[in-house]
């Protein structure tokens, strides 16, 4: 398997990675409620703007527009027969924006959850996931991703079931998962369960980490978890550009670009070795990232103290890590699973 | 497990069973908690008793666990549907007794709004907590929500979005009750990752809803104070 990525970072010891897509995309216009992905169809040149805006800012590696491009989602929009062209199109802007940045960039093909609950919980079977997954994978695939990147994902049976698609459309692979609840993800999942998790996939990423989620600090907390886990894999750290905040009709994210900045170069100091931005994080953030990850040394990975004097305080107080992990106490008797 | 630790249900006395009802929904066990409620039953308990103090009572300790972040989805869900085996043999025998209805609430995502996670935490929460639930699913325009509170006659509207960008449609939807003079017939409650308090009352609805937890403690208490004041009045 030829992979763009692992050669990459055989040469360099951090990369960034992007920004915010949907962030950027309604502020060209997108519409409440409109899939991203059919503007790859509709409007090529801002999505070539999108990607052109990271690439610029310096970002070694970016992601496609194509979160929503599994046929469970397209469907909500009526365009599930289109997942394999609406997937091949992201990539193939993506590639023409690469081969023409004037430096070396990776085109990461995006893939977000398919929104439904896996079974036994709920009715999504792996069979289906992977299906799906995979369907969209070959699309990116044709369209000339150098690495499928699967992200924002809660359920540790669903990254399993995006591994295997992955592994099926034979591409190198990195995914991430959003740890927004009480430092878990949305499933429970902490930060050392998704450590041991990856390590059992029989096609584990080239890197995996986090994204999303609910701010600078967090994300951070988590990276140090992954590590304090013993990940020896490279980790990705993709965090929003703080909380957003609603104003007189519009959403904004409270995150400055030196907030980001210093968020950069903590995640570096914590263990991230991939770091970019997701919800809110414009261009301007990438610059500042970029320029304080190239001026600033290194330092000792930061305590989760200097993190909230730093960047703000975290949304739990604890990440379900360690001995402080809140619990019930329970009667004697307990049975069943 | 060993059979020194078996546990037969209709050995306990009622306060044990009970007890270990709210230990079984807390651990999803289906075919245990249907069981029990059945014991409780041949043992002459009613059917709304049965519901608000061994099944609702269970499902608030989950709630609980799930606001603090000692439980995640999975373990909700599991405990959902264990209180949907013992609603499942109750449901008939509520209406039959006539049993005082908890209440009713319609909910769904609305326009432009694909997420559904979040909404069908809190449906089957508020089930848990012996409501009666009627779920509209995904992106809901204004008509349709005003035909579910007209066929439906619930207590309780419920709307949820997780984009930044459809949240401000909760304010058409509450723009669009006002305007018929049918707002105050109903509890309007909004949550989705996005929104917050202040969100909440700025677009006119009666409260903002952090989880799936808060949203039951929330319509629990509005329905009560509904009932105080219609009783107030009669």
């Amino acid at each position: 398997m030829t992979s763009p990525l692992a050669e990459m970072l055989k040469t360099r010891d951090w990369l960034m990675a992007d920004g915010a897509t949907g962030t950027t995309l309604f502020n060209m216009g997108l519409q409440s409620g409109d899939a991203p992905e059919l503007w790859n169809e509709e409007h090529p040149d801002r999505i070539a703007a999108l990607y052109r805006g990271a690439v610029e800012a310096g970002s070694d590696l970016f992601l496609t527009n194509s979160f929503g491009g599994t046929r469970s989602r397209l469907k909500l929009h009526n365009a599930q027969d289109r997942v394999f062209e609406l997937n091949r199109r992201a990539a193939e802007i993506g590639r023409e924006v690469a081969d023409t940045a004037g430096h070396k960039v990776l085109v990461a093909g995006s893939m977000g959850p398919t929104g439904e609950i896996m079974a036994p919980m709920g009715p999504l079977t792996h069979e289906v996931a992977v299906e799906m997954f995979h369907e969209q994978a070959e699309g990116l695939k044709a369209g000339g991703a150098d690495v499928l990147w699967v992200e924002t994902i809660s359920a540790p049976e669903e990254y399993a079931a995006a591994a295997e698609a992955c592994r099926l459309a034979g591409m190198d692979w990195c995914g991430t998962m959003s740890f927004d609840t009480a430092g878990r993800t949305m499933m429970g999942l902490t930060s050392a369960g998704m450590v041991e998790m990856v390590e059992r996939l029989p096609n584990a990423p080239t890197a995996f980490g986090a994204n999303c989620g609910v701010g600078a600090s967090d994300l951070l907390r988590t990276v140090l978890g992954f590590r304090a886990a013993g990940a020896e894999r490279p980790v990705i750290a993709k965090g929003n550009a703080g909380i957003p905040k609603y104003h007189e009709g519009h959403i904004h994210y409270d995150g400055t670009p030196e907030l980001m900045a210093r968020y950069a170069v903590l995640a570096r100091d914590a263990g991230a070795t991939i770091i970019g931005g997701c919800c809110g994080t414009t261009a301007e953030h990438l610059r500042a990232m970029k320029t304080a990850l190239e001026t600033t040394a290194r330092g000792p990975a930061p305590t989760l103290e200097q993190i909230a004097e730093e960047l703000g305080g975290f949304s739990s107080g604890s990440d379900g890590t360690g001995d402080d992990t809140p619990t019930r106490e329970r009667r004697g008797r307990r049975r069943g699973a | 497990m060993s059979d020194d630790d078996e546990i037969i249900l209709s050995e306990l006395d009622d306060d044990e069973l009970v007890q270990q009802m709210f230990d079984d929904l807390y651990d999803g066990l289906k075919e245990e908690i249907e069981e029990a409620v059945n014991i409780l039953l041949e043992r002459g308990w009613t059917p709304y008793d049965i519901l608000t103090k061994a099944l609702v009572g269970g499902m608030t300790i989950v709630g609980n666990d799930f606001r603090d972040g000692i439980l995640f989805v999975p373990e909700v869900l599991m405990a959902a549907n264990a209180m949907k085996g013992g609603m499942a043999i109750l449901k008939p025998l509520l209406v039959e007794t006539g049993a005082p209805r908890i209440g009713k609430m319609v909910i769904g995502t609305v326009k432009g709004d694909i997420h559904d996670i979040g909404k069908n935490l809190v449906a089957m929460m508020m089930e848990g907590a012996g409501f009666e639930v009627v779920d509209l699913g995904i992106n809901n325009a204004v008509e349709k929500y005003l035909a579910a509170l007209e066929t439906e006659q619930p207590d309780i509207l419920g709307m949820s979005a997780l984009l930044t960008t459809t949240m401000p449609y909760m304010k058409v939807v509450i723009d669009t009750l006002k305007e018929k003079g049918i707002r105050d017939d109903y509890i309007v409650l909004v949550g989705g990752a996005p929104l917050n308090e202040e969100f909440g009352r700025a677009i006119g609805a009666d409260a903002y809803c952090r989880d799936a937890a808060v949203a039951v403690e929330t319509a629990k208490d509005f329905v009560m104070r509904k009932h105080n004041q219609m009783a107030a009045r009669a």
